[in-house]
């Protein structure tokens, strides 16, 4: 087992323990994002899928999901390293997580020709919504 | 210590890894999560869209087809008293073939076989109104899969591909269905996923489509490559579907968002 991996788990199991891992630093070339941008990206239906399972502040609250956290206030509650660690590989921190990783090939079986090899967000697209999120705060 | 922690983490992986099947008290058919005014569609059959597609497969069932100018009925006679709980124990092991077929592909093997007749596409206006016709006469009756052990590999393929993670968004049929019922994706509720009504009309579609049509709906939703109709994989995943929602009454034709 990887010291990452149980490093995650062992924070899951102890909930309040801090974690090195729990933040991620904007990767070296992207530039910082733009909350307009990224708040247009979060209510995107068919490219992000953000609202399909998370509410919050956004358009159209009857179409937003409940499979996930609501957003609302999340700057208060995470800073914007933590909020790229979430959107870039949630499933770092929870293995069993629902939520796709957005930036790596982590996929399942069988991705359609489509996207395969493709992440769902590149860098820069995440780094927009790294900074809408973390305007969020209440 | 690091060992104990990591044992720990081990059975705390486990644990959340294991999605919970829900238990027999706990099945509901789609139609508990849909608003009044879809159940109302539903319950009547003057506003049911899904029984014209009865009607057709009516008279497609009395209708002389092929080389042997045989219909459906020329051998099984009244659809009501033979067809009576056929669907309800579809998929069911073929021995011509030698394999699971579900009701559909029974229905063109009839056809071909025994008519001498074309074979009938997979969700043609023909082969869903037969099914549909056939489906129809089990409306009411429990889902009641048969306990044959020359189903029980695919049954259990069918779990395991219902369990495994599929396309770019890393998602199992149960990642939602088991674990997640009770919520809502989008603005729609998330449901069971029993298969209880089908061939279903389906509100977005506006037309009668199959089982099949409606996973190959939601692998495409998951960004995966969907199976192929009447492949081996969507019959064990009917076949597991069956047990799953085992004891529900059948509704064919449903009516679904």
């Amino acid at each position: 087992m990887n010291a990452p991996l149980l490093a995650a788990m062992v924070g899951l199991a102890v909930p309040g323990t801090a974690l090195a891992q729990d933040a991620m630093p904007r990767p070296a070339g992207i530039t910082p994002g733009e909350a307009t941008e990224g708040a247009r990206l979060v209510a995107d239906r068919q490219k992000s899928l953000c609202v399909l399972c998370h509410s919050g502040p956004f358009p159209n609250p009857h179409l937003q999901g409940n499979l996930a956290p609501d957003l609302s206030g999340i700057g208060a509650r995470l800073s914007e390293d933590e909020i790229r660690l979430r959107v870039t590989d949630m499933k770092r921190l929870n293995p069993d997580s629902l939520m796709p990783t957005y930036a790596a090939s982590k996929a399942g079986e069988r991705v359609g020709t489509a996207w395969r090899g493709r992440p769902i967000l590149v860098e820069q697209e995440i780094e927009h919504i790294v900074a809408y999120l973390a305007s969020l705060k209440e | 210590m690091a060992f104990r922690l990591a044992f720990a983490a081990a059975l705390l992986c486990a644990g959340i890894a294991v999605a919970q099947e829900i238990p027999p008290g706990e099945r509901r058919s789609g139609t508990d999560f849909m608003s009044a005014e879809t159940r109302a569609i539903q319950a009547d059959d003057g506003s049911n869209p899904g029984m014209l597609w009865v009607l057709q497969g009516e008279s497609l069932w009395k209708e002389p087809a092929g080389a042997s100018r045989r219909s459906c009925a020329s051998c099984h006679g009244e659809a009501a008293t033979s067809m009576r709980d056929v669907a309800a124990r579809y998929p069911a092991f073929d021995t011509a073939s030698g394999a699971p077929v579900d009701l559909a592909g029974k229905i063109d093997q009839c056809r071909t076989t025994r008519q001498h007749a074309a074979g009938l596409p997979r969700e043609s206006e023909e082969l869903l109104g037969l099914s549909t016709y056939v489906g129809h006469q089990s409306r009411g009756l429990p889902i009641a899969p048969p306990d044959d052990p020359r189903l029980h590999a695919a049954r259990a393929e069918g779990k395991r591909l219902f369990e495994t993670r599929m396309g770019q968004l890393d998602l199992s049929c149960s990642s939602c269905h088991d674990a997640n019922w009770r919520g809502r994706l989008g603005g729609s509720a998330v449901t069971q996923a029993h298969p209880t009504g089908y061939p279903i009309y389906r509100l977005e579609w506006q037309a009668v489509g199959s089982l099949q049509r409606r996973m190959r709906g939601c692998m495409v939703g998951v960004r995966a490559e969907p199976f192929a109709y009447g492949s081996a994989e969507f019959i064990a995943l009917e076949l597991y579907l069956a047990e799953r929602a085992a004891g529900l009454a059948l509704e064919t034709p449903a009516v679904r968002p």
